[in-house]
Order: structure tokens, then sequence, then C-alpha cells
């Protein structure tokens, strides 16, 4: 077939295809939302969801950035010393973790836990007709499946970044106070003297995003898996790896509106 | 035949691409009776049945439940019609994140709003009816064997008390006294309710027992129906190697699924 050996033709098919791929997401992600905004809610779903996703993600996320804290203020410390400005440790700890390591990395975190886990159930519940049932039975996918998740994630992502914040700030004090021999109170001044609301804030607006993509990916792929086992496993590598660009892609431009302006 | 057929579908039809899979399809199912469609893998059956209860929107043709169009209906309307429905779906369908209990009375507080402690007793009532006790209740789906399985989903399909219940190949999966068992019971099940039943199976043990008619689909066509007595003087070829399985004959069998 010489149509399948030509070069522009099959970036022209993959292009339209990602075109498309774009299209129905944002279609899903417009019915999703729209779903969470009216009735009937299912908060019992809602809060075992928060369990799932917040709760079931704090060790991850607490391990992480406590050992991202930790290394930043080693690394930061011998790179500064070079140029002698091993004081401004602290600052670089803080205002790393809150504006980019906890919201990135705990995104990427609960992307991998959570976002695999959504599309791995959802998907077998599609392939073994459940969804269908679902629907046979008066209850609307979207709202019962979707909906929880995506409100879930959405809250309760922040409120994991704010915590891997406090816990990064503290990996950071542990290496410089015990470590690298800060006075533990100078420590303390100069991690709050230069950190500014708007740098948690920010950090605690990603997390939401990221939540959100996350959760939609999982749900998204999950929902269109097709094809038995396969299409399981299949949707559940798409929903992490997709979560995680859009997670990266996302970071980047959020900071951009917050900080370039 | 009644008057008003309580299920009545003219020139249905529906493709995938380039793949035709009901090409005008007709078929009347009387109220209270038990139609079952027999067919071999691929021939559009499951499409037939999803097409009917509103999983999938055909591409035209005309369905009507009590003499109400379905096609084209917006999604609020067609979710009102559901309620008349009950589905006994192929591998059970039970949501494993739920205890047996809540599967079965799920219709119940999802359409009809009925507190849960009064769901769960009218949840232990149908699966007393379906031959199960009390203990299996709490238990989790995965922890049933498939007759087990299936008879919860029967559990659920009647819980509703709907008028029109829907059968996808109920004894697939099944050794053939699990069979015969789960037979008996939607024929019970059925009676008991006085509902419609529309069934689609290979199966012709399961055809005979639980079908007052039966309709063959070939080809995206219903090329044969009648009373099920008469299935063996039907004088029509594809019928006849079908219900005795003959690899000889007019029937090819389709490669894809449809």
């Amino acid at each position: 077939m010489p149509r399948r050996m030509n070069p522009l033709a099959t970036i022209g098919r993959g292009f339209l295809s990602i075109l498309a791929t774009t299209g129905r997401i944002a279609l899903f992600a417009v019915s999703a939302v729209s779903h969470c905004v009216r009735p009937p809610f299912y908060p019992r779903l809602v809060l075992r969801q928060f369990l799932e996703i917040g709760y079931y993600s704090l060790p991850v996320v607490g391990l992480t950035t406590l050992f991202s804290g930790m290394v930043l203020a080693l690394q930061s410390y011998t790179g500064f010393a070079r140029f002698s400005a091993e004081g401004a440790v602290a600052t670089v700890v803080v205002l790393s973790m809150t504006r980019e390591l906890a919201p990135v990395l705990a995104g990427l975190m609960v992307a991998g836990r959570v976002g695999a886990a959504m599309a791995a159930e959802i998907g077998t519940m599609r392939v073994t007709e459940q969804i269908d049932a679902l629907t046979t039975l008066s209850t609307n996918p979207f709202k019962y499946l979707i909906a929880p998740r995506l409100i879930a994630a959405t809250i309760s992502l922040p409120i994991l970044v704010l915590i891997g914040d406090i816990i990064g700030v503290f990996g950071g004090y542990v290496v410089g106070v015990y470590k690298l021999d800060f006075n533990a109170a100078t420590y303390i001044t100069s991690t709050v003297q230069y950190l500014e609301q708007i740098d948690v804030v920010s950090g605690l607006v990603k997390a939401g995003v990221f939540g959100f993509l996350v959760a939609l990916m999982g749900c998204y792929h999950g929902f269109n898996s097709r094809g038995g086992a396969q299409g399981v496993g299949a949707a559940t590598t798409n929903a992490v790896v997709t979560a995680s660009i859009l997670i990266l892609v996302a970071n980047y431009i959020i900071t951009e509106l917050f900080f370039a302006g | 035949m009644s008057d008003s057929p309580k299920i009545r579908i003219r020139d249905l039809r529906k493709s995938f691409g380039s793949k035709v899979v009901l090409d005008g399809l007709d078929l009347d199912v009387g109220d209270g009776e038990s139609v079952v469609v027999i067919g071999g893998s691929g021939t559009g059956k499951s499409v037939l049945l999803k097409c009917i209860i509103g999983l999938m929107e055909p591409d035209s043709g005309i369905i009507e439940i009590d003499g109400e169009n379905v096609v084209g209906l917006p999604r609020s309307e067609r979710d009102a019609i559901m309620r008349k429905f009950g589905m006994l779906f192929q591998g059970g369908a039970l949501f494993d994140s739920l205890p047996v209990w809540e599967n079965v009375a799920f219709g119940l507080m999802a359409a009809k709003h009925v507190p849960r402690p009064e769901a769960r007793k009218v949840a232990v009532d149908k699966l007393a009816q379906v031959g199960l006790n009390e203990e299996v209740s709490t238990l989790s789906p995965s922890e049933l064997s498939g007759g087990m399985q299936k008879r919860v989903s029967l559990a659920r399909a009647i819980a509703t008390d709907p008028e029109i219940i829907f059968f996808d190949e109920p004894t697939t999966g099944l050794d053939p006294i699990m069979a015969d068992v789960i037979n008996d019971l939607i024929v019970k099940c059925t009676r008991e309710l006085g509902a419609t039943g529309l069934s689609i199976t290979h199966d012709m043990a399961s055809a005979r027992k639980i079908a007052d008619r039966v309709a063959m689909l070939y080809q995206g066509k219903i090329i044969w129906a009648g009373p099920v007595a008469e299935i063996d003087s039907s004088g029509n070829d594809y019928v006849d190697q079908f219900i005795h399985g003959r690899a000889e004959g007019p029937i090819q069998m389709a490669v894809r699924r449809g």
C-alpha cells in the first residue's frame, strides 16, 4: 500500500489523530465538570475517593518531599559555597519547595499511584459491562464514577501539597541545622523572611490543576478502554503518561501566568 | 400476539463504519410475552439489545416502547423509559466494589430513592426469590461462583419490579445444570412479575425453555419468527442449521464481532 509508505501522510495522520483526541478529551472534560455541579451528588463516594487519593497518598508524598527538601539543602549549600552565598540555602529550599517541587512531585506521584488505579478500575468496569449496568440502573456513570474522582482529586492535591511543603522545608531544616551547622533560629528566620504568600498560593493552584488533570486522564482512558485485559493495560499506561506530560506542560503555563507578568 | 406490542421495532439499522450489523430489522414483543432472539456469534444480537435498551443509538428506524418511539429521544426522557427495564448482563456485570445486597438494591436506591435499610430488606427478599439466603448478602461478588453471580445479577434485574427484562446470553459460561437452574429462575421471576422478556442467546436448550416465541437473527434481519413449538418444523434451512448446530448449511459464520 503506497499511501502507508508516504512519510507526509504518516505525519498528517498522526497530527489529525492528536487533534481528534484533544477534542474528545476536551468534550469529556466539559461533560464531566458539568456533571460535578448538577445533582444527584454522591457524598459517600467523594469521601471514599478523598481517602483513596488524599489520605493514602500521604506516605508517598511525604517521603518524596522530605528527601527532596533534604537534597535541595545539601546541593544548594555545596553549590552556593563556591561564591560564599551559603546563607541563601533556607530561602532556596522554601521557594523551590512551595513553588515547584512539592506540587510537581506530588502531582507525578499521585499520577502514578492514583491515575493508574482509576484507569484500571474504570477500564475493568467498562470491559465487564459494569458501566452499562450503571446506566440501566438509572445511574449516570459520569456522576457516579467520574465526578467524585474529579472533585476529590482537585481538592485533596492542594492539601497534600501544603503538607508536602511543610515536610520539605522541615527536611531542608534538618540537613541545614544538623549536618551543615546552621543556627536553628537563623535558618528559620531566613526561611520565612523572603517567603511571600504568592509562592505558596501559586503552588496550591498548581496542585489543584494537577489533581484535576490526573483524575481526568485516569477517568478518560479508563472510560474509553476497549478490548479486554490488553485494553485496560493500555488505558493504565496512557493515563499515567498523558497525566505526567500534561502536569509538566501545565506547570510551565501556570508559572508563566503567575510570575512572568 | 396482543394488539399493541410492548416493544415494536421497525426497519432498525445500525452500521459500524462499512460493516452493516442491523439491516432493517422488524420485531414485535407482546405484553407479558417472552421472546428469544437466536443467532450466531457476531450477528448483531448484542447490538440489537443495546439499541433497544438505550446504550447505543441506532442509525435509523423505530423502536417503540408502549407505543412511544424512543429513537432520538433526549437523554432525560430516555432515562424515564429506562426505569421500566431490567437487564441481566452476560458476565453478570456486578459492581465488585459493593457487597451483594447493595448490588441488588442499587436500582431501588438510585431510581426510586428507597432508603438504605428498606432497600436492604427488598434486596434480601429478591435474593431469596433466586434461592440465595441472607448470608450471601454481605459477601463481595468476587467471592461467589459464576452461577451464584448470575443469580445475584438476576435478583438485581428484577429488584425494581421492571415491566421489561432483557437477558443477554443468560446461560453462557455455566454448566448445564446451573444453566437449567437459571432458566427456571428466569421463567419463574418473569412470570411472577408479569414482565415482558426479551432474551438473546445461542443456547437452544435455554431458548426452548424460556421462550414463548423465537426469532432468528441473520445478516441484520429477523429471517424467521414463530412460536417455540414450531421451531422444529419451521421449514427454514437457516433455522434448521442453527438449532441442530450443523457446520454445513447456508449460514456462513461471521469473522468479526458485531
